[in-house]
């Protein structure tokens, strides 16, 4: 069994929206509602859900970019929302992130290889000479040209780009990376190309990812694990295999059924997708407006995650029933 | 029978600064009333201005330098402006992919419905509001008496969308131009999205084009399917034929490079998925002969040295690929 890396427990984040002159009542989204959730050495987590599920806001309190309303995230010992300025250095030099838009998360104004170069800067690993030599091996190796080394982004294609924001994310030596939506912003033809690298990066650099994505095509090919999310909960949590064959949640199951695959083409499939995703419930489950198997005792209490076979976690009150 | 919608050699060229470039160029394709054609294309491959051509909306750098839009027998390249206008939301009807950019926000749903309405149609004000009411509710919007008092800002992503089609179905149009409607939308909602377009282009009888970036997507709703690449259709036929047997390395690529497949089998995480190598090509700066030569692993000097024309390599199914064409009629 692989160690745990990251340990997350019992974890909130609340946003109050609204309420401000002229404006109506103030409403609080939990974002984050309650998360427990281990992240294992050397795996990939796969986090899937929809907008506003609070799946970017979970990446966010892990990178410690937002403070929690409550719970803890524990990594080696310690709970990053403790820890001194000098330490959290530390912890964010083996936590990475790559994010969805590479058009905006590059400074137009640095060339390829100053942002590749920038964090070995910041955190002082090593002198100028050297940190440059390793920002052109890191170049090469997410298949850049060094020759390219001085352009700028806009010299780039979106992909190129991306394996710009990846290799910047190398460039500590991270154990960690959290990926959000990595691929989302890319056409068909480059979406591969960045995942195959991803994933021999992986295995070159031994990383543990938190893959974040809304599509369950991408998600299934990435991932070992898959955490599904949905209004600021974790409705159901398995292996890859187990959560494809065998979807406990109602949500899951709705997830699946509305995928577009070319599976049968031109047949059109009897779609029971139905509502939006509203918002969180005091008293009874979050899904429970749009889920077809929910009794009175969905209205009342909220389903709390329980395991239910090997490594399967699902949050409904039916689970297993039907 | 003559189809309802027949472009021939449609070329659409923009001047820019950096020199003139062909974003469509050279399109024929022909729709009957009641079927959906599905393009499918990366950004920039020029599906959504050929969708603009037909409505003759294309950008003021932009203009149609050839081909025919033939839509019932009607060249609408040589209407005047005015009955141009008249057609546009009328006959034929646009959806985008962004609902909120499209909707006024200062103005409530149901009025802009209306105003939609009374612009082609002589009916009162008021009975174009109870019209608004019953589209909405033919889209499937709850509560639609409450609900066309809304200002868009009071609506989710889905339910814009909902507004936006409500609002092309206005007048019965008999062609629907679907450009990305459901890229900004989550899964679910988009599942309900294209099932409601289906349903309407079923009950309608009407004509649809949709325009997306993901074979999924086209693979369920669409029965016929044109791949676009580079300003090019490289390959069309009915949507069975094309997933079950591609002829154009692209459209293969494409199929393949999609991380679960179409097989609908579990993949294994260590398995290295299919890509295209390199870029789309810049269309300041295309290779000689095939477009798409440079990305080609079957490409020989013939495909560097001429273009291939779109040609039926097999029954209904046309493909522009020299090494499709040889291998398939050997």
């Amino acid at each position: 069994m692989a160690s745990v890396l990251i340990d997350i427990q019992k974890l909130e984040k609340k946003y109050t929206i609204g309420g401000g002159f002229l404006q109506s009542r103030p409403r609080i989204v939990r974002a984050v509602d309650g998360i427990d959730l281990q992240i294992f050495e050397g795996e990939t987590l796969g986090l899937v859900g929809e907008s506003g599920c609070g799946k970017s806001t979970l990446a966010k309190l892990l990178m410690r970019l937002e403070e929690p309303d409550g719970g803890s995230v524990i990594y080696k010992d310690q709970n990053i929302f403790g820890l001194s300025p000098d330490d959290l250095k530390a912890y964010r030099r083996r936590v990475q992130m790559i994010f969805q838009d590479p058009y905006s998360s590059l400074n137009p104004r640095q060339s390829a290889l100053s942002i590749i170069e920038e964090p070995l800067t910041i955190h002082r690993m090593g002198d100028r000479r050297q940190n440059r030599e390793v920002s052109i091996r890191l170049m090469t190796k997410v298949g850049l040209n060094s020759e390219q080394a001085g352009r700028y982004p806009h010299e780039f294609s979106g992909g190129q780009r991306q394996r710009i924001g990846i290799a910047r994310a190398l460039a500590l030596q991270p154990s960690l990376i959290i990926a959000d939506e990595p691929v989302s912003a890319l056409d068909a033809s480059i979406q591969a190309q960045i995942l195959n690298l991803l994933k021999d990066l992986k295995k070159d650099f031994g990383l543990t990812y938190l893959f974040i994505s809304h599509d369950l095509n991408v998600i299934r090919h990435v991932s070992d694990r898959i955490a599904v999310m949905y209004l600021g909960h974790i409705v159901e949590l398995a292996d890859k295999n187990d959560l494809y064959r065998v979807p406990l949640h109602p949500y899951t199951r709705m997830l699946l059924a509305a995928m577009p695959s070319c599976d049968l083409p031109g047949k059109k499939r009897d779609v029971a997708v139905r509502g939006e995703a509203g918002e969180s419930d005091d008293a009874g489950c979050n899904f429970k407006d749009r889920c077809v198997y929910k009794t009175d005792l969905c209205k009342t209490a909220k389903p709390s995650l329980k395991p239910y076979r090997e490594g399967s976690w699902c949050a409904c009150h039916r689970a297993g029933a039907i | 029978m003559q189809p309802l919608l027949s472009i021939e050699n449609l070329k659409t060229v923009f001047s820019t600064t950096r020199g003139d470039i062909r974003a469509v160029d050279g399109v024929s394709l022909s729709l009957d009333a009641g079927e959906t054609l599905g393009v499918v294309g990366e950004s920039g491959c020029g599906k959504t201005m050929l969708a603009l051509s037909i409505m003759r909306l294309i950008p003021a750098n932009g203009q149609i330098a050839e081909g025919r839009i033939l839509f019932d027998g009607l060249d609408l390249l040589s209407l005047p402006e005015e009955a141009m206008r008249k057609k546009r939301g009328s006959d034929i009807a646009m959806i985008f992919q962004e609902p909120m950019t499209s909707l006024n926000p200062v103005l409530r749903i149901g009025d802009q419905i209306a105003e939609a309405i009374r612009l082609h149609q002589n009916v009162p004000a008021k009975e174009a509001l109870t019209r608004s009411v019953g589209l909405l509710d033919e889209v499937g919007i709850p509560q639609p008496e409450r609900r066309v008092k809304d200002y868009p800002h009071q609506l989710s992503g889905g339910m814009r969308q909902r507004v936006m089609i409500a609002m092309a179905m206005s007048c019965h149009p008999r062609l629907l131009l679907a450009d990305e409607p459901t890229t900004a939308l989550d899964v679910t909602i988009q599942a309900q999205i294209l099932n409601l377009i289906s349903n309407l282009k079923e009950k309608n009888n009407m004509a649809v084009i949709l325009i997306t970036h993901d074979l999924g997507v086209v693979a369920e709703a669409a029965q016929k399917i044109a791949v676009m690449y580079a300003g090019k259709i490289v390959e069309t036929s009915d949507v069975e034929n094309l997933f079950a047997n591609p002829l154009h390395p692209y459209t293969r690529g494409l199929i393949e490079s999609r991380p679960s497949g179409c097989s609908g089998m579990a993949t294994d995480s260590d398995a290295r998925l299919k890509t295209i190598r390199g870029t789309v090509p810049s269309l300041y700066e295309l290779p000689s002969g095939c477009r798409f030569s440079e990305r080609c692993d079957l490409a020989e000097n013939i495909c560097r040295e001429a273009e291939p024309e779109l040609v039926e390599i097999e029954k209904g199914h046309f493909a522009a690929c020299f090494i499709a064409e040889r291998t398939v009629k050997n």
